[in-house]
């Protein structure tokens, strides 16, 4: 249904739309006075030097007209201007952006490899020795805040046996991608906070689609349990995993705005953090902005994704019909859908329907009355 | 129900002997938190400091009583008013539905989609927080999820025949809210409450980790923890543990409770 692809990007319009008003709510909340704070506090003696500031910046308008000034600016990929780091944000934003997504999509990469096999092999060996161990496990890091985990990780692995680097790369993306001795560290913090949510997730959802009707019939079909489990069971498994990709971003993101400040990693949350660290309020609302917008495309294309995966709720078709895999109860040559026979019209009764007669092999039109 | 569960139990004790360490242990175990002592910075765990001392001097068994009592009071406090919060605009958004529930939720969505941690941080940065604003700040900034748990329950909850009964006596929408849907919704009220303790004390630790927390000389497990990680390259490995192990064994206690809570709620999973 094309309908309900729409109805959702509305709602995600409107939802980025009041993460805006938010934003200007808390821009319009800080306190002091914008122009002292970036002119200094000496200009409070010069009056019409702060009136003017007001007027040129557009401080002296209605709080109504601020707020579409500054969504035209957003529109325009104008998100601000740093006072204290002397640079636009978006410059900003360019320069440290693709340093976070690098970080966060290794990782969650790393973690989807190596959390879907083990939650299937808990979900699988339920109640013995594997499960129990790596569900302590899961729960160990689950419960262990990012910053204890990446600072233990810097004090065995860097301070004591010299294997890593304690900080993150400090140079530009290349150098994330080519130094893995520093980016190794990083990697492997948010990678397993993020494994012990994934495998648990993956455990319980193999847990229940162990149980559904489909596995026992393609077991007493004499399907091998090694095919229903990686054929069946998995693959419908991975519709909620990738539900929760969508939905866990938002805490992948405080992940990594931990894991850079503890690795001084420069990419985008370790900016978030010094900004509010420095109180550069339109470094960090310009972020925020930012960062609400991926969370909405990626609960958007979760969602989307979910539709897709799952045909019980297709709310939108891919493809047209006529591609559909042919299944094996469908007619081996289906004739084009011109062909059928105009409906009689002298009945409108609801149970008349057009079917494919294999016997005759024709369109005919019949009533179940 | 609650008790047969052995992991329950194991995270009712736990979670009660931390409580007592921290609010109980100052009273047998007097050190000085306030006045930075110079004098012995940085002291390996040996006689007289059972977990040696920090980089200004201050004890650490002490300070892990003294800051785990702030985060927990921060942890259990911010959670409570979270869950007050949480369970009264869902309950409101589903019990009204229509244009109510459009608009509540969207808001809803919307502050979801700025991670906790960022809108906290921002909050925190505008106006440097005690612990009465600590709690206030991240209440405010995690009763989403919870209201929308809550929502769910209510629009369930709005059509049975009890609240349409109170309804056609003439009760009011507010007796519907107060007396009906919250009440009726307490299995997912408490189970919810829980898990938001556990990630209220990560969300308090995360902030002083990260400087913006509690001021000094108060302190909590995650300020503990930053100060230990400055000094991190000398190896003095016992000021990052005790804080971090303190924390950890905090929030799988209160999983445990949390998860025997919740099997014990929900029927469908009591005949196991």
């Amino acid at each position: 249904m094309i309908g309900f692809l729409i109805r959702r990007l509305l709602q995600a319009a409107v939802v980025v739309l009041l993460v805006t008003m938010i934003t200007f709510i808390l821009l319009r909340a800080i306190p002091g006075n914008v122009a002292v704070a970036v002119l200094g506090p000496a200009s409070y003696r010069n009056p019409q030097v702060l009136a003017a500031f007001d007027r040129e910046y557009g401080f002296d308008r209605p709080w109504f007209d601020q707020y579409l000034l500054w969504l035209g600016h957003l529109l325009q990929g104008n998100l601000g201007f740093s006072w204290t780091l002397d640079q636009s944000v978006s410059s900003l934003l360019g320069s440290h952006l693709p340093k976070t997504i690098w970080l966060v999509g290794v990782s969650v990469a790393i973690a989807l490899v190596v959390a879907v096999p083990i939650g299937v092999w808990q979900a699988v060996r339920r109640n013995g020795v594997v499960d129990y161990t790596f569900t302590s496990l899961s729960f160990l890091f689950y419960a262990a805040p990012t910053f204890f985990v990446g600072t233990v990780l810097i004090l065995v692995f860097s301070v004591k046996l010299h294997i890593f680097g304690p900080e993150g790369p400090q140079g530009g993306l290349m150098d994330d991608i080519t130094d893995w001795r520093d980016l190794t560290l990083p990697v492997v913090t948010l990678a397993l906070v993020t494994i012990a949510l994934f495998s648990r997730y993956t455990r319980s959802a193999v847990m229940d689609n162990l149980t559904e009707d489909y596995v026992r019939t393609a077991r007493a079909k004499g399907a091998s349990g090694r095919r229903v489990l990686w054929r069946h069971v998995l693959r419908n498994s991975l519709i909620p995993i990738a539900t929760l990709l969508g939905l866990s971003l938002p805490g992948i993101m405080s992940g990594a705005l931990i894991t850079e400040s503890v690795f001084n990693y420069p990419g985008m949350g370790y900016l978030f953090f010094k900004a509010a660290e420095q109180q550069d309020y339109p470094t960090e609302l310009g972020f925020i902005i930012v960062v609400a917008i991926a969370v909405v495309v990626g609960s958007l294309l979760a969602d989307i994704a979910y539709a897709v995966l799952d045909p019980r709720v297709r709310y939108i078709r891919l493809w047209p019909s006529t591609w559909r895999p042919k299944t094996s109860c469908q007619p081996r040559s289906l004739p084009p859908q011109g062909s059928r026979p105009a409906r009689p019209a002298a009945c409108s009764c609801a149970a008349w329907r057009c079917s494919w007669r294999t016997g005759s092999r024709s369109w005919a039109w019949s009533c179940s009355r | 129900m609650f008790l047969e569960n052995r992991l329950a139990i194991v995270g009712v004790v736990m979670l009660a002997l931390i409580f007592g360490f921290c609010f109980l242990g100052p009273q047998f175990y007097h050190t000085d938190q306030i006045h930075v002592n110079l004098g012995n910075e940085n002291l390996s765990p040996g006689a007289g400091h059972p977990l040696g001392t920090d980089v200004n001097g201050y004890d650490v068994l002490g300070r892990l009583m003294v800051g785990g009592q702030i985060s927990l009071e921060v942890g259990l406090a911010a959670a409570v008013l979270a869950t007050f919060l949480g369970t009264l605009w869902g309950a409101v958004a589903g019990y009204f539905g229509g244009v109510v529930d459009t608009v509540m939720m969207r808001l809803v969505d919307a502050l979801l989609s700025i991670p906790t941690l960022f809108l906290a941080l921002v909050v925190v940065s505008m106006f440097p927080p005690t612990e009465a604003e600590l709690i206030l700040v991240i209440a405010l900034t995690s009763w989403l999820t919870t209201s929308r748990l809550i929502r769910g329950e209510a629009l369930s909850l709005r059509v049975r025949d009890y609240v349409q009964a109170m309804r056609v006596m003439g009760g009011s929408s507010a007796r519907a809210v107060f007396r009906h849907i919250a009440p009726n919704a307490v299995g997912t009220i408490v189970v919810n409450a829980t898990f938001q303790v556990a990630d209220a004390i990560l969300t308090v630790v995360a902030l002083s980790y990260l400087g913006l927390g509690i001021r000094p000389p108060q302190t909590d497990w995650g300020g503990m923890l930053n100060s230990g990680l400055d000094s991190i390259y000398d190896g003095y490995w016992w000021q990052i543990f005790p804080a971090g192990i303190a924390i950890i064994l905090v929030v799988i206690a209160i999983n445990f409770i949390g998860d025997a809570l919740r099997d014990s709620f929900e029927v469908r999973l009591q005949r196991r």
